[in-house]
Parts: C-alpha cells; sequence; structure tokens
C-alpha cells in the first residue's frame, strides 16, 4: 500500500466552537434587547445603532487592514462592539457623534493595543467615554419612550449636521401629548431631584414615558441563554450584580432613607447591561476563575461607590474600566494553584473510598462509599 | 462551571469532554491475518533496546525468544509468528528515527501454533519470582506508555503498596480495546490482577471504570472473586481520566503531590490491558506476541477491535481493514493510540508494537474543517484554564511561548506538571496549538537543563 501520510501534531481532533461562533452567539443575544431598545425610541434608536455599527465595522476594517492586524470583520467582534455602544448611547444622540463614537471606540479602544485579543479597556466603553468627554450635553440628554409617533419621525437632535450643535428637543417635545414628561434618566432624578422611580417598572422598561435603556429583565433573560451556552462566564454577572446588591443594601441599612433601597440600584441605568455584556468582554476580563470574582466584585462596589459619593448619576462605565485597567493585576495575584501543589492531602467530597483500607469485604466497601451525586452523568450520544 | 460540576459529582476537576466516537463498542475482538513480513524492533519499551539472540536466517517458531532484557529496564522480545529471521536491520520507527529491528519473514504454510513456553505455577511464586516472570513475558504498559511492567510492579526499598488501582477508564476518543477485553478476557484480567496484588502486597484492587462502559462493568462485576478484594468502581466519563492522577483523584479524592508517583500514597496504577495480558501470559508461560488494537477513523472501511501480531507493519492492518490508498477517500493521516495524545506516523512502514492502543485513519476530508480555521490571537476567554485537569494557566503559557519566554514559564507558570494531555488544545476558540508550543518549551527547558 504506498499512500502518502501527513504528519501533525496531536491533539488531532479539535472542538467545533471558534472565536467567529462565541462573537455571533453573543451578537445573536443582543437582537432581542435591539429590538426593544427600537420598539422603545422608534427610528431614531434604529439609526443609531446602524450608525455606530457601521461606524466600527468601517474602522475594524481599515485599521486591520493598514495595521495588518489579526481579525477580520467576519470574526462579529467589531460588531458586538457597534451594537454595545448603540445601546449605552440616548436614543436622541446625534447620529454624527455616533459615528465618532464608534471610530474612537475601535481606533483608540482596540487597534491602538493590537487588534483582537490585545485590547486592554472594552473599546465599546472607551467610545462611550469619549464621546461623554467630547459632547457632555448631548450624552446627557434623553427623550421619554415609547413617544407616538417614534416610528414615522426622527427626534431632531438625531439628525443634526456634522459638527453642529444638535437642534433642542423641548419645543419638540412640547408638542407631543405627554400627560408628564421628565427629561432626566430615573438615576439623575434620584440623584438631582431625590424622586425614585418604582422597580417594577425599572425592570420591565415598558410603562409610561421612562427615560431608560431597554429592560433589564430582557437583558438578564440574554445573559442567562449565554451563560447556559457557556458563552460568557456565568462568575462575573453574578460578582457584579452580586456586590452591587449587597454594598447597596449596607449603605440603605445604615444610611437609611437617604439612599435608594439596593434594588432601585441594581436596575437603574446601565448596571445590567453592563453586567451582563460589558464586564464580561473576555479580552479584557480576567481568565482565572478566582480572579472573575474579584473583578467582578471591584465592578459591582465601585459602581455604588461612584453613584452615591460620585459628582455623576451613573458609574458603571468607570467602574468597567477601571477594573479593566486591574485585570493583569488580578491575574497576577489568582493564578490557579496546580495539582498537586496545594492542599492536596485532604479528601475531597468525591471520595468513594478511603486512601487506606482499613477494611477488605465488600459489605464494608459499600458502607463507606458516600457519594453526592444527583445527576448521573450520562454520557453523550456521539 | 464548578456548580454544574458539582451537581454532576465530577471526581477530578476541570478536564474536557470530547466526542466518545466509541463505534467500536460493540464489535468483539478479531483477530487479524498474518503479515507476510513482521517487522519487531527492539525498542518498544522505555528503557534500553533488547538484545538479539538470533541470527539472520535462523528459523523460529511462533512465541520463543528472539531478543533479550539487557539489564532490569529492559524486556525480552518473542517471535510474533513461525518463520525465518531474514534480517536484523534499521527500520523505520513510529517515533521518528529508524530503529534496530528483527525482520520475520513468515511461513505461509504454518499453523502457527503457539510452541514455546512452559505452564508454571504462579501461586508458589515469591514476589520477586513473579517480578522475573513479568519480565520474561516481554509486558510493557498496554495503555501507551509502553513503561516495562515489571519495573513498575518493583518497589523501592522501603515502600509499601496497600491499592492497586486497575485503570479501565480508556478516556480518549475513538479507542474501545480495554472496553473489548474487560468484557471478553474479565476471567484473564482478576488472574493478572491476582498476580500483581501477590507481586506488590497489595491488600486490595479497585478496577476503575468511565461510566460510558456499563456493560464492562457489569461483567467485570460479576466476575469478581468472592473474597472482596477487588473492586470495580464507575467513575463519570471525563477527558483525561485514563490519567492515573486522574482516576486517583476521582477515586480517594487526593492528589498526588507534584513530582512524586502514586507510590507515595501507597498505590500502583496498572491498565487493564496490561492485567489481562499477564493473566493469560504469565500461568503458561508464555510472551506477549500479540495484543488487542481499535482501528477505527471514518477512513477504514472495517473498523474493529483487532489482535494484531506485534510488528504487523500499518500498511498491511490499512489494507485489511479497508482504507482507500487513492482516490477520494484516500487515508492522508494515520495516529498510533488515541486522538488526543496520539502520535500520527510519517510512514506506513512503522509496524503496530507493544504500546500501540489503536490505529486511527482520516482521511483527506475528515481533515479540511480544521485546516481551514484560522487562528486568532488569544481572546482569554478562560476555556483553557477551566479545562486544565493539573490548574495550570495554559492561556498564560501561550502568550509566553509565543515570547519564547520558556525560562519564566518553567519558574513561575509550573509548565513541568503539563502531561500534555492536550484539553487546551481541544478546547481553544482561538485555534491556538497551545500544547505544541509547550512540547517545545518543555524540549528546551531540558536542553537546557542538560546543558
Amino acid at each position: 500500500m504506498r499512500t502518502s501520510v501527513e504528519i501533525r501534531s496531536a491533539p488531532h481532533i479539535k472542538r467545533p466552537r471558534s472565536v467567529e461562533q462565541i462573537m455571533r452567539n453573543v451578537v445573536l443575544s443582543l437582537l432581542p434587547v435591539c429590538t426593544f431598545f427600537v420598539y422603545q425610541y422608534g427610528i431614531s434608536a434604529a439609526a443609531l445603532i446602524l450608525v455606530v455599527t457601521g461606524a466600527c465595522l468601517l474602522s475594524e476594517r481599515l485599521f486591520v487592514r493598514l495595521g495588518g492586524q489579526a481579525g477580520d470583520l467576519s470574526d462579529y467582534s467589531a460588531t458586538i462592539t457597534g451594537v454595545l455602544l448603540g445601546l449605552t448611547l440616548p436614543p436622541g444622540f446625534p447620529l454624527w457623534m455616533g459615528l465618532v463614537a464608534g471610530f474612537a471606540a475601535i481606533a483608540l479602544g482596540k487597534a491602538l493595543f493590537g487588534g483582537i485579543g490585545f485590547n486592554v479597556f472594552n473599546p465599546a466603553l472607551v467610545g462611550r467615554a469619549f464621546v461623554q468627554a467630547a459632547f457632555p450635553a448631548a450624552i446627557a440628554t434623553y427623550t421619554p419612550s415609547f413617544l407616538p409617533g417614534r416610528f414615522m419621525e426622527f427626534i431632531p437632535s438625531s439628525l443634526a449636521w456634522p459638527l453642529m450643535a444638535p437642534a433642542d428637543n423641548t419645543a419638540w417635545l412640547k408638542g407631543m401629548p405627554l400627560d408628564a414628561w421628565t427629561g432626566a434618566t430615573p438615576l439623575a432624578k434620584w440623584k438631582f431631584e431625590g424622586t425614585l422611580t418604582a422597580v417594577g417598572d425599572l425592570l420591565t422598561s415598558l410603562s409610561g414615558h421612562l427615560a431608560v435603556g431597554p429592560s433589564p429583565a430582557l437583558i438578564l433573560l440574554c445573559g442567562a441563554y449565554l451563560a447556559l451556552r457557556r458563552f460568557m462566564d456565568w462568575r462575573i454577572p453574578t460578582a457584579v450584580l452580586g456586590s452591587a446588591g449587597l454594598t447597596a443594601w449596607l449603605i440603605y441599612a445604615i444610611g437609611g432613607a437617604k439612599y435608594p433601597d439596593p434594588f432601585f440600584t441594581l436596575f437603574s441605568g446601565g448596571l445590567i447591561l453592563g453586567a451582563v455584556y460589558m464586564a464580561t468582554d473576555m479580552a479584557t476580563s480576567p481568565v482565572t476563575p478566582r480572579g472573575m470574582w474579584l473583578y467582578g466584585i471591584l465592578i459591582g462596589v465601585l459602581t455604588v461607590m461612584i453613584r452615591y459619593y460620585g459628582g455623576l448619576p451613573e458609574g458603571v462605565m468607570y467602574a468597567i474600566l477601571i477594573a479593566n485597567a486591574t485585570t493583569p493585576l488580578i491575574e497576577q495575584i489568582t493564578q490557579p494553584t496546580p495539582f498537586g501543589k496545594g492542599a492536596s492531602l485532604r479528601a475531597g467530597r468525591a471520595a468513594s473510598y478511603t486512601l487506606h483500607p482499613d477494611y477488605i469485604s465488600r459489605e464494608e466497601a459499600a458502607a463507606k462509599t458516600s457519594k453526592k451525586r444527583f445527576f448521573k452523568n450520562k454520557p453523550k450520544k456521539p | 462551571m464548578k456548580l454544574l460540576s458539582y451537581f454532576r459529582g465530577e471526581a477530578f476537576q476541570r478536564g474536557v469532554h470530547p466526542p466518545g466516537f466509541k463505534h467500536t463498542a460493540d464489535m468483539p475482538i478479531r483477530r487479524l491475518p498474518f503479515a507476510p513480513r513482521l517487522v519487531v524492533p527492539l525498542s518498544q519499551h522505555i528503557g534500553r533496546p533488547s538484545r538479539p539472540i538470533v541470527r539472520v536466517g535462523e528459523e523460529v517458531v511462533r512465541g520463543q525468544p528472539i531478543a533479550e532484557a539487557d539489564g532490569w529496564l529492559s524486556v525480552p522480545q518473542h517471535a510474533p509468528a513461525s518463520g525465518v529471521v531474514e534480517a536484523i536491520e534499521l527500520r523505520p520507527s513510529a517515533r521518528g528515527p529508524w530503529t534496530e529491528s528483527i525482520v520475520i519473514r513468515v511461513y505461509e504454510a504454518s499453523t502457527q501454533e503457539v510452541l514455546w513456553g512452559a505452564p508454571q505455577d504462579m501461586d508458589a511464586f515469591p514476589p520477586q519470582e513473579i517480578l522475573l516472570a513479568v519480565q520474561r513475558t516481554g509486558m510493557v504498559g498496554q495503555g501507551g506508555a509502553a513503561f516495562p511492567s515489571h519495573a513498575k510492579l518493583a518497589l523501592p526499598a522501603g515502600a509499601s503498596v496497600e491499592t492497586l488501582v486497575v485503570n479501565g477508564c480508556e478516556c480518549e476518543p475513538y479507542l474501545t480495546c480495554d472496553h473489548r477485553l474487560m468484557v471478553e478476557h474479565s476471567s484473564d484480567l482478576m488472574v493478572g490482577i491476582r498476580y500483581a496484588m501477590h507481586a506488590t502486597g497489595a491488600k486490595r484492587a479497585i478496577i476503575g471504570v468511565e461510566d460510558n462502559k456499563p456493560e464492562a462493568a457489569a461483567v467485570l462485576r460479576r466476575a469478581l472473586p468472592l473474597a472482596g478484594d477487588i473492586l470495580v468502581e464507575m467513575v463519570p466519563t471525563k477527558y483525561p481520566q485514563g490519567s492515573e492522577k486522574m482516576l486517583i483523584t476521582a477515586l480517594f479524592g487526593v492528589e498526588i503531590p507534584s513530582g512524586k508517583l502514586p507510590l507515595a500514597l501507597g498505590m500502583v496504577v496498572h491498565n487493564v490491558g496490561t492485567l489481562a495480558a499477564l493473566g493469560r501470559l504469565l500461568p503458561s508461560g508464555q510472551g506477549l506476541i500479540e495484543r488487542v488494537v481499535t482501528v477505527a477513523g471514518p477512513g477504514v472501511a472495517r473498523p474493529g477491535n483487532y489482535r494484531v501480531p506485534i510488528g504487523t507493519p500499518l500498511s498491511f492492518v490499512l489494507a485489511q481493514t479497508g482504507a482507500q490508498d487513492s482516490g477520494a477517500g484516500q487515508a492522508r493521516q494515520v495516529i498510533l493510540g488515541g486522538p488526543m495524545m496520539g502520535q500520527s506516523v510519517a510512514s506506513l512502514d512503522v509496524p503496530v508494537t507493544k504500546g500501540v492502543s489503536g490505529v486511527l485513519v482520516f482521511r483527506g476530508e475528515d481533515m479540511t474543517a480544521n485546516e481551514g480555521r484560522k487562528t486568532y490571537p488569544c481572546i482569554k476567554c478562560g476555556e483553557c484554564v477551566e479545562s486544565c485537569p493539573m490548574g495550570l494557566n495554559p492561556s498564560m503559557l501561550g502568550m509566553l511561548a509565543a515570547r519564547r519566554e520558556y525560562d519564566l514559564m518553567g519558574e513561575q507558570y509550573h509548565l513541568g506538571d503539563c502531561f500534555e494531555c492536550g484539553s487546551c488544545t481541544w478546547i481553544c476558540p482561538s485555534n491556538i496549538p497551545l500544547v505544541q508550543q509547550f512540547r517545545i518549551a518543555k524540549q528546551i527547558l531540558r536542553e537546557k537543563a542538560v546543558a
């Protein structure tokens, strides 16, 4: 038998899951969230997401070509950055500013560090931080949701000419048949006016004309899909939300009525979106399991601290960016313990047998066998 | 997901679940015909090569010793078929370099009866005699490591063994030879376990079987002796459970300290294939001349578990099992062992040796999926960290290897603990050749240590 064979190095099989598949699933899970956002704010929101994503994709293409960096548009990572960035901006954000945000996200947040995998900070948040510094007025202007005619006409500020200040929406909103509209986000209202929004309204984002992002309940649902299919690590959102809730509850319990109740803190602003989609960005979060917990806790605590004691109503973005910067340090101190180098002689819970046989009969052996198996680990059918 | 692992009762931490592909699990062991020429390498084991004791042109009968052990860490070789020694020369081996081999031209008309070997009363042998008898069979670890079995059974001064762990995990995908041995030769296995317990002084033996082989465990349970000192334990299926460290953790919940042998905890681990073969060979005083090999993979038309004479060239095995040598379904990669840790061979003249548990054949179209995959930079998803059974950080090691920081890898990131199971590489979504880089790094560190 004369056959030419090829030599390869083990392992010879590979799990089919690839970077593209992970990223594509994250994009898919974001689609319901985007749809809800468009349902809330109409064509302005749709245009904003499209423009920002387009800007991200174009910049990515440009820098991959220019810099010879790995990655491609087909890996969907720039799409995620664009969609997430679009979701964090107010729906009436001028489209040309969205273009700037998208470019800044990819250029400063990703390409500068060497492209996919090398970025230190979450690119979407870098883009948002950039426009927050550049256009502080525009980014603080939130339009109420569920305006009549939102699918027919743009919010005036959306269509501002490039490099021009956006039109003031106040006069336009006066013409709307709204019984009680407020221009501020629930967080800003609490911070500057001292009024709280009901937690149930925050959770669904459905009632009234709240100036809020997509429903936290929906985001949690989409996040649960990702976590269950293991496209995302469940530890980070759990740590972020757990630590934020706990910190808020502690402050609430001690400080009392001066502070909002912990559920308001959890479901207002961008905390849920940040915890589920921003903090879990793989490249900028630690790889070690213990590090993930530490990183999540840092974000949760920092968010509450900035919200309660800082000048800004919202603190998720800065909390995540600060935690991103500490990721290498966290990884350094949370390296996993290698097999046989830890407390190795401590009998684990899975032990079926004692180390030294003080029995030899099978009846006795059965008596000593302790199992904590709730579900049998059934082998998968090939 | 540690939480899910907890509910599923997974026994050792981390690890991966590659698809099983154990399509040959229900196929009984069949005998492969004798190839016209058998090539018996003198170095099929870890240790010194054997010394040939036959001359070119000499007639040999099946089972006759044709090479003797050179020292303690060496084993003899036996003629796998009756024939005439055609040459003693360099032949290609699976590891790459050509090695000294005895080539036997098989007599076609021979009945191929095993005429060599005298029955011996093993029960009367003291432990030391058993070790010598084991060495005379030429037995090496059948799981793939090919370490001389008698040396593994021998205890260093002052050490004592309480438990013999019998490794029937067979965690590699595709391979089913140990599974079939447990089902079809359970009585041989019990005999072999008895001798091994006697040789080491172990008070009990525990057979660890992964729970994807329930019928093997059932057959073994029926074959257990009444004394009750041999036990069968099912462990949850997970790769790399077949590593002795992982299996011991699964059974006893303890970790073998880094750099130590199972002996440190009073245990020795042997493969079911080794002990089943010993149970058959020792009482009759014969040598190891054949072994069960799983021939599988999409490239073979008749996959199965075959009893293959040692020294059968791969080209003959492939021809017998219906692998295409030309055209569309042509075999393009042949792997000795499992797909996770096995070795792909450079030539089909390579013979089946004592440590070969499987021959896997892949066609061109089976590999295009992997070949077309792009390699991305590490996106730090952390999957490798959660898959490494040794608790290392392959992500960090991979980035250090790309920068050639080999010393740092060894000193701070425990590269020496890596046993190259390939879990990190299997799971990596960025398609980074992690374990391949680690092999290079380990080799460079070894060379540095010698220099």
